[in-house]
């Protein structure tokens, strides 16, 4: 097990370096020595401010010492300064993260529950009405776009509300520290917007396992014990049929961690994604970079505790 | 069936593009100003005879931009998934085939890759390269195919061992005409299946950077651009410019889920076997 989890995380250590060699590549070497200072320092950097930018990322210095010089203050947590916003990348991330995580959270939690028990009923009452109604709702969600969903949610939750006098939803994030209440309110949609999206593909995934679960002898022993309808299914079928379940849970919470992009634009919640989005357009290129590693290395523990998670339920997959 | 029906319309949409224009007598850019398409104050025109589904935030006729729209989306799906599959199946069947320091270069690539932000990616690639119908296809295409890569590795790694691939070796068969004679007509199935599979994903990625501003530039009519011009006139009601393209988008993608799902059924009865 131990050598299995070393073996593991040496590989996305590998993977992060291939990151780091990608994005130096993409944003240090791509535009050419002469643009580099000046596409890092931001669009209307003054030519001190350049100046600055080379000679704090010592971009006057051979590639490979530059490259060094990133991975070095990578190494020690510091994911640049970003000109345009005239603070360091780590504190841009640490005022977006939060809000993308009670985002994820929240989102989660409704998507696993909604997923999980109507993959579990359909597949308990298979090709029954129920049954039919979970799964075609689940492939009616599965094809719908983020945006589309969302921006239907906003049409009808936020403006035909309003011009009807209801101010239930707010349109834009209200942070916590200024009405916890009106946080809660400002989060319902984008939650659902994100949770009705993802959920699709848990009842899929649900359904599919628990139908494979419940052929197997040992549920065939269960029921044979006496045992009743309801600890055969969540006892004994359920638990080994989340496996799958789990695994796509780790790495679609990896994902968007890293920034639920669409879900943030759409309810122009200032998080880790719209942060991204907003500085592509700003053409602020340290916060692009540092959202994209943070990101990726999310992505990559994500792989890792998933993986790790697998060997301790699964003990073949050891042996690979 | 009536999925592949649907697909049947939508392809007869894209391609009679230009009939709706000449029925309706309105050009997909023509703009029609106050008070034939738009308001006085210059707002939206709501669905009427004259104007089926309505006008846009230009006065022009939602309708006809929704059928040529339809080019866009089928063009971008169908072509960036089989982009992707293409590079999959090609690096897939080469980690499989030749293992060792390929292997692991080819699957450490992959990985890298899925760890990656697509949409991120895509947006500073589109920045940096300039937007455009190519630039789209070969974005949404060039990095969508780790998965299948992936999925075709490991069914060549269990393929390699078979006898009639060690018989093709015995007989003095080179790689690659192994990998692409022998392997590779036995990896078909899942080459297929996601093919179909890929469409829709591919035609969500689109209209999702077309959604962020990076799609095909304006004035070109386009169902992601459409629904994120559509957020501007919510304030005064128009709600047919949000429902109508996203309607034609939901129905393209549930369309073609549909049929990937009967694809993967046909060739794959049991469930599960076809991806081990």
């Amino acid at each position: 097990m131990t050598r299995f989890l070393i073996r593991r995380i040496f590989q996305g250590i590998i993977v992060m370096w291939l990151i780091t060699v990608g994005v130096f590549l993409i944003f240090f070497v791509g535009p050419g020595p002469k643009s580099v200072p000046r596409a890092l320092a931001g669009k209307n950097a003054t030519p001190q401010v350049v100046a600055e930018v080379t000679r704090r990322l010592q971009l006057d210095k051979p590639l490979y010492e530059q490259y060094w010089h990133f991975v070095w203050l990578l190494l020690h947590g510091n994911l640049g300064y970003s000109f345009y916003h005239g603070q360091s990348v780590n504190s841009v991330l640490a005022s977006s993260f939060p809000i993308t995580l009670s985002l994820v959270i929240g989102a989660a939690i409704i998507w696993v529950v909604l997923g999980v028990l109507s993959g579990v009923l359909s597949a308990v009452r298979a090709r029954t009405v129920a049954d039919r109604l979970f799964t075609g709702l689940a492939l009616f969600f599965y094809s719908m776009p983020t945006f589309v969903l969302g921006l239907l949610l906003l049409l009808i939750f936020y403006y035909e509300l309003t011009i009807h006098g209801i101010h239930a939803f707010p349109a834009t994030y209200i942070p916590f520290s200024q009405s916890p209440s009106g946080w809660l309110r400002s989060l319902i949609l984008p939650w659902f917007t994100l949770a009705l999206v993802s959920a699709a593909t848990y009842t899929r995934l649900t359904r599919g396992s628990m139908l494979d679960v419940m052929n197997e002898d040992y549920i065939r022993t269960a029921r044979a014990k006496g045992l009743s309808e309801r600890r055969v299914i969540f006892r004994h079928s359920l638990r080994a049929a989340l496996t799958p379940v789990v695994t796509q849970f780790g790495l679609d919470v990896g994902i968007l961690l890293g920034g639920a992009v669409i879900t943030e634009v759409v309810f122009s919640m200032p998080g880790v994604g719209f942060t991204a989005v907003q500085s592509i357009d700003q053409q602020d290129l340290p916060v692009i970079i540092g959202v994209v590693i943070v990101a990726s290395a999310a992505v990559v523990v994500a792989n890792i505790v998933v993986d790790a998670f697998y060997a301790v339920l699964d003990p073949r997959v050891r042996l690979h | 069936m009536i999925s592949l029906g649907t697909i049947g319309v939508i392809l007869l949409v894209a391609i009679l593009a230009p009939v709706f224009a000449a029925l309706t007598g309105h050009g997909p850019n023509q703009q029609f100003y106050a008070p034939v398409g738009l308001t006085a104050q210059g707002q939206p025109l709501g669905p009427s005879a004259h104007f089926l589904l309505g006008t846009d935030t230009l006065g022009r006729d939602i309708l006809v931009r929704i059928a040529y729209g339809t080019r866009i989306s089928l063009i971008v799906g169908v072509f960036a998934a089989m982009i992707s599959v293409a590079i999959g199946a090609i690096v897939g069947l080469a980690a499989g085939y030749f293992g060792g320091l390929t292997d692991t270069v080819l699957a450490r690539f992959m990985d890298w890759l899925l760890a990656i932000p697509f949409l991120l990616l895509a947006i500073s690639l589109v920045t940096v390269i300039g937007p455009g119908l190519v630039v789209l296809l070969i974005v949404v295409g060039g990095l969508g195919w780790a998965t299948v890569g992936r999925i075709i590795r490991g069914q060549v790694l269990s393929i390699r061992e078979k006898e009639y691939v060690e018989a093709a070796r015995s007989l003095g068969a080179g790689p690659w005409r192994i990998m692409f004679i022998d392997i590779l007509p036995n990896v078909i199935a899942p080459i297929i299946v996601y093919t179909s599979l890929l469409i829709p994903v591919s035609i969500v990625a689109e209209a999702s950077l077309s959604f962020l501003g990076v799609g095909i530039p304006p004035p070109t009519p386009d169902w992601g651009a459409m629904i994120a011009d559509s957020q501007s006139v919510f304030e005064y009601g128009a709600w047919w410019y949000l429902v109508f393209p996203s309607a034609a988008l939901l129905i393209t993608t549930l369309a073609f889920n549909i049929f990937g799902d009967g694809v993967r059924d046909a060739f794959d009865p049991r469930g599960g076997q076809l991806f081990v």
